[in-house]
């Protein structure tokens, strides 16, 4: 359960090979949390990682093989199996997501397809059967990682940016929709993070680390917030981005 | 038309006093001890659990996804015996309602909470205790006997000779050994409806511990108030109030409220809805604190007072706990044993050194206690609101938690709401049998609540 100071017990991770996901548990499990389910297509690279959350204090660690993008593959099936399993699940954190490389995407349809599979169809194929799980459960949390390139789409990033928008706009709608039920959606937007993932790509202004995105996190989760902001700066910052008209917008070097 | 079926809850989100962490159960809300046998006995998977009057500050009336049986519809008197003062009631009648109702006999509750919002069976699953716990005990104490419907629907008789297991299980029990529908308790018998009042002011804590060690045996009540943000040489500085029940010849016929004895606390003030985070904050309530001390009398001695006004002064603004705004708050209620007295002069001072925004804090004298997860041991009881914004105010606390249960003590179940499951075992010693004769009342692990998934007590839960 999660308790007044908004810990939680049990977290799954859908997409557990994400660093901001792995920081994210890291402080969890600093904290009171003592199961971790970690969802990623390479189970067998996190062993070093369940070994060390074990070592951190964390009961019950479980690494287990999801595919976002093998959408065809029974996500409701794995979900419920994780659920019957563990019990309540306070928390799940739907981090799954890969990058791309938008020079090729913007001209490979099978490319910019897997982009999108994974981000957007795959989230939302598993995010669906956890939701229904927490509203039988009455409780938790569902915690949706997307980006502010999914703000505005921007020429440099636009297929990972529009993949992140959908993926977004599902989060809030479900979140509204999720109201009254004792289950709560936190969208966590963060801007340009250092990560393996962006390893080698010049560094947008505002640029942050994982370990300060996990921060932001569990401070919105405790705090019941249907949004995060990391660095917080960048509420603003895209909210004014977001009225540049469109011809000015194309001009701007993002 | 027909009723409703009992079978049909309605889904509702729900919290404890302090508005933390809510969750969506089925609530239903049975007219009788059948229909809650009836419920209990068709709970399915999510288990079930009784609520009172929710003044439980954490999750200790909640289910998520499962049963809550509201039981202020069982609520009646089944019998009063004016003589000797027993009275056997429904779970769901409160203790503001059973004052009323006795006080023109010449009868009182022996305990009363700091609320008269708490149902007789919330009094007994959370083991109660009041002004008089030194001297008189916890509210399972004055307890005769309690009819308790279990997890199949099988209604026993539990009494303390009869079934002393199951009896202490269910003193302090948190509602999971089985629904208590019904109770016989044994009044106090009074002769006026005012509290006769000594009031004097302590310069510091050492001031207040000494005067308490000396004089608490001389009266039936007593508290401590504190303020928690002074500092310094007036680190715990406070103003104690001590009384008894006042004798006839000590009420003048003007005094008196007139012929018949009478309860009649009335709600004056509402807390409006709305407001923001933060309201009660740290220079806000410096301010209150210093008034409060200056306005106490430095020395008072027999001043009569209304029953309410005495036991329950914040039950005039009705709501009260929204003050807190959105976040809520949580109350802090730890407990220590004599000899432990450094450890609590520590709480005070970290809470003095943080900041914290501690309200109302309280502090007084414990005798022993009734159930295995029975709150009080003889000892030094502090409690203390605390706005549950505050980022800093989880490892604070976590910190105090380690520091009262390295000096032998506890927290109260029926406050809390974020304590470290791995320290339970600590703090309450009779963990193990509690778990035993738990498991023997309901085997399949139906009765469960928010409280019970999160420190691990009770059915579904893996501890």
């Amino acid at each position: 359960m999660k308790d007044a100071l908004g810990s939680v017990e049990s977290v799954l991770v859908l997409g557990g090979g994400s660093e901001i996901a792995l920081a994210t548990v890291r402080a969890l499990v600093a904290g009171r949390t003592r199961t971790v389910v970690l969802a990623a297509r390479r189970p067998e690279e996190l062993e070093v990682t369940a070994s060390e959350l074990r070592a951190a204090g964390a009961t019950t660690v479980e690494t287990v093989r999801f595919d976002a993008a093998d959408y065809a593959e029974a996500h409701a099936r794995l979900v419920d199996d994780l659920f019957d399993r563990h019990g309540d699940i306070d928390l799940v954190l739907a981090a799954a997501g890969v990058l791309g490389d938008q020079s090729r995407d913007e001209h490979d349809g099978a490319a910019a397809r897997a982009v999108v599979s994974t981000n957007f169809l795959g989230l939302v194929s598993a995010i669906v059967p956890c939701a229904e799980r927490m509203r039988a459960q009455g409780h938790g949390t569902l915690c949706v990682l997307s980006t502010v390139a999914g703000e505005r789409p921007r020429r440099s990033n636009f297929v990972y940016g529009s993949s992140k928008a959908g993926l977004d706009a599902f989060a809030q709608g479900l979140g509204d929709s999720l109201v009254g039920s004792g289950v709560n959606v936190v969208v966590v937007r963060p801007g340009f993070v250092h990560t393996r993932m962006t390893e080698g790509l010049d560094p947008a202004p505002l640029s942050t680390t994982p370990e300060k995105v996990a921060e932001a996190t569990l401070e919105g989760i405790a705090r019941g917030a249907h949004t995060v902001w990391a660095p917080p700066a960048l509420r603003y910052v895209m909210s004014v981005l977001r009225h540049v008209p469109r011809p000015i917008f194309r001009k701007l070097p993002l | 038309m027909l009723a409703p079926a009992v079978e049909d809850g309605e889904p509702t989100l729900l919290t404890g006093w302090g508005r933390t962490a809510p969750t969506l159960a089925s609530l239903h809300r049975p007219a009788d001890a059948g229909q809650v046998a009836e419920l209990m006995a068709g709970a399915g998977a999510r288990g079930v659990i009784p609520r009172g009057l929710g003044r439980s500050y954490g999750d200790a009336a909640q289910n998520a996804g499962g049963r809550v049986l509201s039981l202020l519809g069982v609520c009646g008197v089944r019998g009063l015996d004016v003589e000797a003062g027993l009275i056997s009631v429904g779970a769901g009648l409160s203790i503001g309602d059973l004052a009323r109702l006795v006080l023109p006999f010449g009868w009182f509750p022996p305990v009363l909470p700091g609320t008269s919002h708490v149902t007789i069976g919330g009094a007994i699953a959370a083991d109660v205790h009041g002004k008089n716990h030194h001297r008189e005990g916890s509210f399972c104490e004055h307890v005769r006997s309690l009819e308790l419907v279990g997890p199949g629907g099988e209604r026993t008789t539990v009494t303390p000779e009869g079934t002393p297991d199951v009896f202490a299980a269910t003193c302090g029990g948190m509602g999971l050994t089985g629904v208590v529908v019904e109770a016989t308790l044994q009044l106090l018998a009074v002769e006026t409806d005012r509290v006769r009042v000594d009031t004097e002011r302590a310069r510091n804590l050492d001031d207040l511990m000494d005067r308490m060690e000396r004089g608490d045996d001389g009266y039936r009540y007593s508290v401590a108030w504190i303020d928690c943000l002074a500092r310094g040489r007036s680190l715990g500085r406070s103003v104690l109030m001590r009384g008894d029940h006042a004798a006839r010849d000590e009420v003048s016929a003007d005094e008196s409220s007139g012929a018949a004895l009478g309860f009649s606390p009335q709600r004056v003030l509402s807390a409006p809805p709305g407001v923001p985070s933060g309201l009660l904050s740290t220079p806000v309530l410096r301010a209150f604190n210093e008034a409060y001390f200056r306005r106490s009398p430095r020395h008072e001695h027999g001043r009569l007072e209304a029953l309410h006004s005495y036991f329950h002064p914040l039950d005039i603004v009705g709501g009260w706990n929204r003050l807190y705004g959105p976040r809520g708050l949580l109350q802090y209620q730890l407990v220590v044993p004599f000899g432990a007295e450094d450890a609590l002069r520590t709480v005070v001072e970290r809470l003095a050194a943080a900041r914290a925004p501690a309200f109302l804090a309280v502090l007084k004298r414990f005798g022993g206690g009734r159930g295995m997860l029975s709150f009080p041991i003889p000892g030094w009881t502090l409690t203390m609101d605390l706005p549950a914004g505050r980022a800093d105010l989880a490892p604070f606390l976590d910190g105090l938690d380690e520091l009262v249960a390295g000096a032998g003590g506890r927290l109260y179940l029926a406050k809390d709401s974020r304590l470290r499951p791995e320290l339970l075992e600590t703090m309450y010693p009779e963990l193990g049998r509690w778990r035993e004769v738990q498991a023997g009342l309901d085997p399949e692990g139906a009765l469960r609540s928010d409280l019970g998934r999160r420190l691990g007590l009770g059915g579904g839960s893996t501890r």
